[in-house]
């Protein structure tokens, strides 16, 4: 605004110096600096000056004032006319003579001792600063954000829009009041609903309630409420104890508290009979009723599942047995008409007698569970103890009598008794009665030898006729081919054959032959590895004479295991094993030394090289290069690696021949050559060799065209070497490799949005920032002196118009 | 005699009832399933073919009310932030707020305020929380809406200002293009401008991140649209290329991964934020310059206006599939959208995803501007090669187009 003033102001002086008659408005900024004056006639005269002042050339001179110039006035003060400056120090020479004037000549002091104030700052500048300090304090504000803008961009996925809409509770007498019943059902259901007053929301108490509560007196209300705590209390106390009660797992506790149950129940009865006997008759008919409901069902026959399966439990065991005894002494007892002691003696006779054949019954039971403990075969037996065992049972009924427990005393007694008899009883046939005496155990070992021979020969004869026949095909191929064989497999054939030989040493069939086949390998051997001969032939020398130890043991075997075949398997078992590790060992070993031994050849032949040349060291630095690489002869590296290179390019021939397929397969045995000859699809020839004229280059055709349009050339910007790219692309993503969680995960999409949804800005408040109080309306209110007085001008134009 | 059998049970494989879903034993071994690599390269190039079927789609079209706002031009239209009135401003110098419902039978099409103003206002923009909003003409002012005097108003320099934009998340920012090149950023609060940087063209318009605070995008005379960090203005982060004339207007995706911009040359972009070059061009044969573009506020939608006069509806992800998806279409779409993110280096898959056809005019010009810009690498090429070494620089893309940035 200024600057545009001043530039009007320079226009106007130019102006001015040129045409100035046209401009009659530029008077006022020329009268501009006397406007404190007011007469009439100075304004006429002033203006009657300026008018004769426009002709002259010097009409920018300053104007003069209307202040006496040489006097010093009361209020102003002027040098005018006196052709050089006011100073400060002249108008303070009178300060230093009067003393008047000391307060003025401190304050003077004062002011002199202080540095004089810089002059304001241009606007322009001053508004750039304004500028610099709010841009700092905005950034520094927009900083907070980087963290939340950084986890976006990596985020794996982010799904919009971020903050979920909170699902508005709206309570339900909200929604009811503002809804109608519009159906003359829902008409029905709420003047149901408004007669009872049912409350539709909590507390869920009706009126009535809670006038009931509000009429009784605070003392009543607790009593109450104590009188209901008690209650609650034992309640659960008493939940508790039988809760306890009932994990109480010991039977003989149950017994007891079923027991003591029945004699209360018993005495109560009694009790009753003296003191009313109407409702003892009215027990004893309920006790009948029970009886008959007894007699009906079948609950306590031995016709249940339970039943059936502890009847076949029974057998072999005794808590089974006893179960089942117990069932059917509660069905007896529950059947049993109850009558008075006096009615009859007979039917307690009949009774007893049938009580003892069960009783007999089930002796006979428990022996044959007795016996099945021991031994299925014996049972035989045990029907055939049938008879001295009944005297037993007669004691058992005696004891009963006696009122002991008869069963626990049965299974002592018998148990001894068993044991006797049964040592009297005593079969050859089975044998594996140990429990028995110790005369017997002798004898038994020795009829258990006799058996183990016996089945001991006849395993032997089994395994001897399979091992023939898996020898005789080994025994004839090796003798068929042996030259074919290679040095490895010749080894395990043969380690194999003595393993066999030690097999058939009974029959002590050495064949010549099979030295004879030995040696021919070692021949063929030779000729390849010349070098290596000494060691082989060494080694073949200690094979020959393991082979012939194998062969002495094999003759000495039969001798020791004449008693039993038995002990010569075992030992050839264990003798075989580690005799084949052993063998094993020994010819890892041989090829390791083998390598080690030429490699340690080499080695001792450079340094002799070297030694010559130290010898004659007049020799230059080239033949010691052509000595040091004398043993690289690139033409024939060159020359193999076009071979093997050649090699490999050729298509291979398909082999799909199934060794096992429409013939017997197995160690050693190969398919026939007319099925292999069959089975075998030769692959085409290939298009001739781009190199095959040119004797000194190999031309790689490993390139295939084709796939190389598909193929990745340049590496592109996230990757910084080939293999993080090949990493990325060799990980397969689809559902076909991955499992459904994993193809989940890994094909997330980045960004979810759904369609419809709003997604609004993000928000301070969404990312756990808190937001600023103040909105930005009130801030802006709250400064406004921020608009430039230019501003206020045009606002104030704004409302003039 | 055992019999050996092979048996199986049913629990394995029968299903409960008849709407279960077969099950299918899987073996993941991978010896069984080869080819990985191959089979999915085939599959991603599937995916990226079908990504060429388009399908669109429009709501009603129909227009439900026509309002003779202003007299003159209407030059600036922004809704209120709630959605229930909106503003307009025109070459009358007056400033228009209507409702958003029409009138009732019977009831004239009135403004619900009308403000008159001392000059022609340009541009006008809604603040995003507060009843408050900015326009733009000779200077940014900042109404109430309740006053009809703004109550702060800024200027820096003298400019017509083409447009003013605030920003959604920091509200109190706002970013304004002046025609004399420069972007201008203020503050609200401390009702003061903040920073002005200068570009090689005039900036149509600007428009800010939603989701990221100090991000906001350029749409420039020179065909390039430029994004920018606030707090760093003297190079732009990055700078869009794809345009052949001038970009008059750009919109961020609400969910601040991309946005659209609608150029002179009678078609419409999405570029990813992070991109130099567009994902997509849509145009069509009777689409001429256009003129204002829009991303919908489910970021399912964009929609255009141009010069003949149409409003155009485009979907985001023109190979979407509208309407309800059931899950293993949505697992399908996934898959393969991972295949072709996975596979996008290989050079058929990028062939066919870069593929667009373009009228011929742009077609053409592209080809000429590579030339032009081929041209001029050279040119600066060979400059350096000839003269001493170090005195002449390369100047990076980035850099180029920035002329000053002004505190």
């Amino acid at each position: 605004m200024s600057r545009n003033q001043a530039a009007e102001s320079n226009l106007l002086a130019l102006n001015q110096q040129k045409e100035l008659e046209d401009l009659p408005k530029d008077y006022p900024l020329s009268t501009s600096e006397d406007e404190g004056d007011n007469d009439g006639e100075r304004k006429h005269q002033k203006l009657l000056e300026s008018i004769s002042s426009l002709n002259r050339k010097d009409r920018q001179k300053l104007a003069e004032r209307s202040e006496a110039s040489l006097k010093v006035s009361e209020f102003s003060v002027s040098s005018e006319g006196s052709g050089e400056k006011l100073v400060l120090s002249d108008l303070l020479e009178p300060v230093k003579t009067s003393s008047s004037l000391a307060a003025v000549k401190k304050q003077l002091n004062r002011v002199k001792s202080k540095k004089t104030v810089e002059l304001p700052l241009h606007r322009e500048e001053i508004e750039r600063i304004h500028r610099e300090v709010a841009f700092n304090k905005s950034s520094q504000i927009l900083s907070k954000w980087d963290p939340v803008v950084l986890k976006n961009r990596q985020a794996e996925q982010l799904v919009f829009p971020l903050s979920k809409p909170q699902s508005a509770f709206a309570p339900i007498e909200h929604v009811v009041s503002g809804w109608k019943a519009g159906t003359p059902l829902e008409q029905e259901i709420f003047d149901l609903l408004h007669k009872n007053k049912q409350p539709v929301t909590e507390p869920l108490l009706t009126p009535v309630e809670k006038a009931s509560l509000k009429a009784m007196s605070l003392e009543e209300v607790k009593m109450r409420r104590a009188e209901l705590q008690r209650a609650r209390a034992l309640q659960s106390y008493y939940e508790a104890r039988a809760r306890r009660e009932k994990r109480i797992k010991s039977k003989k506790y149950h017994r007891i508290l079923k027991k003591g149950k029945a004699k209360q129940a018993l005495k109560d009865f009694e009790k009753l009979q003296k003191v009313n006997p109407g409702a003892a008759l009215e027990e004893l008919e309920k006790l009948d009723k029970a009886r008959m409901m007894e007699r009906m069902s079948l609950k306590h026959q031995n016709s249940g599942k339970w039943a059936k399966s502890k009847a076949i439990m029974a057998k072999y065991d005794l808590e089974a047995h006893q179960a089942i005894q117990e069932q059917l002494a509660r069905n007896k007892v529950l059947t049993h008409k109850v009558q008075a002691a006096s009615e009859s003696e007979e039917d307690d006779l009949e009774a007893r007698q049938a009580m003892q054949e069960q009783l007999a019954r089930n002796k006979e039971l428990m022996q044959k569970v007795q016996a099945a403990s021991e031994s299925e075969e014996e049972e035989e037996v045990q029907e055939e103890e049938e008879e001295p065992l009944v005297p037993d049972m007669v004691n058992g009924v005696q004891i009963k009598a006696n009122g002991l427990n008869p069963w626990m005393f049965r299974n002592h007694f018998i148990d001894a008794e068993e044991a006797e008899v049964q040592k009297d009883l005593e079969s050859v046939e089975e044998p594996e009665a140990q429990e028995t005496s110790e005369s017997e155990e002798e004898r038994a070992v020795v009829e258990e030898e006799t058996l183990l021979k016996e089945f001991e020969e006849r395993r032997s004869l089994r395994q001897k006729s399979e091992l023939n026949h898996m020898a005789e095909p080994v025994h004839r191929q090796v003798t068929k081919d042996p030259s074919s064989q290679e040095v490895l497999s010749e080894l395990r054939a043969l380690s194999q054959k003595l393993i066999t030989e030690n097999h058939q040493s009974g029959k002590q069939e050495l064949s010549s032959a099979r030295t004879a086949q030995r040696e021919e390998p070692a021949r063929e051997e030779e000729e390849p590895m010349l070098l290596q001969r000494p060691k082989r032939a060494q080694t073949l020398d200690e094979l020959e004479e393991l082979g012939r130890e194998g062969c002495v043991e094999n003759k000495e075997l039969p001798r020791t295991a004449v008693e039993g075949l038995q002990l010569e398997k075992n030992l050839s078992n264990h003798i075989g094993t580690p005799k084949e590790k052993k063998r094993k060992e020994q010819m890892i070993d041989l090829q390791n030394l083998l390598t080690t031994k030429s490699s340690s050849v080499k080695s001792l032949a450079v340094p002799t090289t070297v030694q010559e040349l130290e010898d004659e060291e007049e020799r230059d630095q080239r033949q010691m290069i052509k000595v040091a690489f004398a043993g690289d002869d690139a033409i024939r590296d060159f020359l193999k690696e076009k071979r093997e290179a050649v090699e490999a390019s050729k298509p291979k021939d398909l082999d799909l021949t199934l060794p096992g397929w429409g013939k017997w397969g197995g160690m050693g045995l190969k398919p026939s050559a007319k099925k292999r000859r069959r089975f075998l699809i030769k692959a085409p020839e290939g298009p001739p060799r781009k190199d095959k004229n040119l004797p000194n280059v190999i031309i790689s055709e490993k390139r295939n065209i084709h796939a190389a349009a598909h193929q990745v050339q340049v590496l592109s910007h996230p990757f910084t070497h080939h293999h993080q790219f090949e990493r990325t692309i060799q990980t397969p993503i689809g559902s076909t490799w991955n499992t459904q969680r994993a193809f989940q995960k890994l094909t997330m999409s980045k960004v979810v949005t759904k369609p419809g949804h709003i997604i609004k800005p993000i928000k301070a408040e969404d990312v756990g920032y808190r937001s600023s109080s103040r909105s930005d309306l009130s801030v802006v209110q709250r400064n406004p002196k921020r608009l430039s007085i230019r501003h206020k001008k045009l606002l104030e134009n704004n409302c003039v118009d | 005699m055992k019999v050996k059998m092979l048996s199986r049970n049913p629990d394995h494989y029968v299903r409960e009832t008849k709407l279960d879903l077969q099950r299918v034993p899987r073996n993941y071994d991978p010896t069984l399933h080869p080819f990985e690599v191959p089979r999915e390269y085939i599959r991603a190039l599937n995916a990226t073919k079908l990504e060429r079927v388009k399908i669109w789609n429009l709501t009603k079209r129909k227009c439900i009310r026509t309002i003779q706002a202003h007299e003159g031009f209407v030059r600036g239209i922004c809704t209120r932030f709630c959605g229930t009135s909106f503003f307009t401003v025109g070459d009358d110098k007056t400033v228009k707020q209507w409702k958003m419902d029409g009138p009732s039978c019977g009831e004239e099409e009135e403004p619900l305020h009308t403000i008159l103003g001392k000059t022609v206002y340009t541009g006008i923009d809604h603040h995003w929380r507060e009843a408050v909003f900015a326009t733009c003409g000779q200077q940014v002012d900042i109404w109430d809406e309740q006053r009809t005097s703004p109550i702060c108003s800024m200027t820096w320099g003298f400019d017509s200002i083409s447009s003013v934009k605030f920003n959604p998340i920091e509200t109190f920012l706002l970013g304004s293009c002046a025609s004399d090149r420069n972007i201008v950023l203020y503050d609200m609060r401390q009702a003061t401008p903040l920073k002005k940087v200068i570009l090689d063209m005039r900036t149509n318009t600007i428009c800010w991140n939603p989701m990221e605070a100090f991000i906001f995008t350029a749409a420039n005379e020179d065909y390039n649209l430029y994004t920018f960090d606030m707090r760093a203005l003297d190079t732009p982060v990055m700078v869009h290329m794809d345009h052949v004339s001038a970009v008059l207007d750009v919109d961020y995706s609400p969910t601040g991964r991309e946005f659209v911009s609608a150029s002179f040359d009678k078609s419409i972009r999405i570029f990813p934020v992070d991109k130099s070059r567009s994902r997509e061009v849509y145009h069509t044969k009777r689409m001429q310059h256009v003129i204002c573009v829009k991303w919908t506020a489910d970021s399912k939608y964009i929609m255009c206006g141009s010069d003949e006069m149409n409003i155009r509806l485009w979907k985001a992800n023109a190979s979407e599939k509208l309407g309800v998806l059931t899950s293993r279409e949505r697992a399908a779409t996934d898959y393969n959208q991972k295949l072709k993110e996975k596979f996008q280096h290989h050079p058929h898959i990028k062939r066919i995803s870069r593929h667009r056809h373009l009228p011929k005019s742009i077609y053409s010009q592209i080809q000429e501007q590579r030339i032009m810009k081929e041209a001029r690498r050279r040119k600066e090429l060979n400059r350096i090669k000839h003269s001493k070494p170090g005195s002449v620089q390369m100047v990076s893309e980035k850099k180029k187009h920035v002329v000053a940035v002004v505190k």
